[in-house]
């Protein structure tokens, strides 16, 4: 179900464009908000549903289950570390679910933009930028040494 | 420099009559362009239609209650930007608004009450002018230089224009001349009339392109909050879920991450 954005709730934060896995997610040329530019290809991952501070992004449910007066809206509650979900189907049903947002508190962990540049070491580097840190790993993303690998390989 | 007004010296080029018109012609055009506006994008149609919708499904909401709401969307959304999540935005946007809010005051009421040398004109105005125009630069330019998600999250120029970008540019233009105008006016340099002009031409953009701009925002934002607030109100929410009621077995937030 890829996502839509209604544009008269969206104050264009830039959120949803930061965060998109798919860079789908950009800002209309005519009044500054966002919106999806290619629905067909939204992995519907659902992170910019979960990350709009306005509610202004909602799933558009699929012709099979949900036409027609259907809605599927998200609810997201920093301070009490929850995501809701309802989901209306046209016949009227609903069903509720509540969930946690993730494993880690909301805003803990930074935007590539605060952290410090990868240096020209790092780009010689197996490892993504930033890793293992980012990832909350002492000493070193773990991997296996080459006796542990199956004949043949190295 | 910052206590003489300016149309009263520039009364000895263009009579205050013209001025006062201009300004009248202004006023016109941004009431129409709104009415337009509301008309073509059928944004009051589609307001009316979302609250009846959600006055039919919801409880109802008293008098009081709405007197209440309409004070909190008055204070909280209008006058404090309550709406923006990102404080940088929220600081631009209110400069931008009371810089507007006290430039275009200024400038009417010197126009119209104190249009000549004849009249002395009470210093606070030609401040606050100069103090309007400098807030609507300072947070204009804040916004498009450093603010704006389409830059940097779309990997395009700072200075490529677009539609969206009519009304704060045309404004920009419109204070920063003005500024130009005021300080060369002061200096008397030979370019004074230049800037003057320039300032016009902006300011004529900004009134005259309220269909097309966001100019119009002003008006309908409002309507949207309070139809966001009575939403809560009457329970419909705009069809979001309920509030979360079991955080604690669905929200915990300290625990460690498990997923490493």
């Amino acid at each position: 179900m890829p996502t839509f954005v209604y544009m008269t709730r969206c104050d264009g934060c830039g959120h949803c464009v930061d965060i998109c896995p798919s860079d789908i997610m950009h800002i209309d040329k005519t009044y500054r908000r966002a919106y999806n530019i290619e629905p067909n290809m939204c992995w519907e991952c659902y992170s910019c549903v979960k990350a709009c501070p306005q509610n202004a992004i909602d799933a558009r449910g699929y012709a099979d289950f949900a036409p027609l007066g259907h809605s599927v809206r998200v609810l997201r509650e920093e301070d009490k570390g929850t995501i809701s979900w309802k989901v209306k189907f046209r016949n009227g049903h609903e069903k509720n679910f509540e969930s946690p947002i993730r494993t880690t508190k909301w805003g803990t962990i930074p935007s590539p933009a605060e952290l410090p540049p990868p240096s020209e070491e790092d780009y010689k580097s197996q490892e993504l930028a930033h890793e293992p840190d980012v990832l909350n790993i002492d000493g070193g993303l773990p991997a296996l040494t080459p006796d542990q690998l199956k004949k043949g390989v190295v | 420099m910052f206590t003489s007004n300016p149309f009263a010296e520039l009364s000895a080029l263009i009579a205050p009559y013209f001025m006062q018109t201009y300004i009248v012609v202004m006023i016109i055009l941004v009431a129409l362009g709104t009415i337009y506006d509301v008309l073509h994008k059928k944004s009051a149609q589609y307001f009316r239609a979302n609250m009846a919708r959600s006055k039919a499904a919801g409880t109802k909401v008293g008098g009081g209650e709405k007197i209440s709401m309409a004070v909190k969307t008055a204070v909280v959304d209008v006058a404090l930007s309550g709406e923006f999540c990102n404080q940088k935005r929220r600081i631009a946007h209110l400069l931008g608004m009371y810089g507007f809010i006290l430039f275009a005051l200024a400038t009417a009421t010197m126009v119209f009450f104190y249009p000549t040398s004849d009249v002395a004109t009470p210093a606070i105005w030609p401040r606050l002018w100069w103090l309007g125009a400098a807030m609507v630069c300072v947070g204009g330019y804040w916004f498009w230089f450093f603010i704006r998600v389409d830059v940097a999250a779309e990997g395009n120029s700072p200075f490529r224009l677009m539609k969206a970008d009519l009304f704060i540019l045309s404004l920009l233009g419109s204070a920063t001349f003005a500024l130009v105008w005021g300080y060369l006016q002061a200096k008397g340099h030979d370019w004074t009339m230049i800037a003057f002009w320039l300032h016009i031409i902006f300011t004529t953009i900004l009134f005259v392109s309220v269909p097309w701009s966001k100019f119009a925002h002003m008006f309908f934002k409002p309507a949207a909050a309070f139809e966001k607030r009575l939403s809560a109100a009457n329970g419909t929410r705009n069809n979001l879920p309920a509030p979360a009621d079991q955080p604690a077995k669905f929200g915990k937030v300290d625990r460690q991450p498990r997923n490493y």
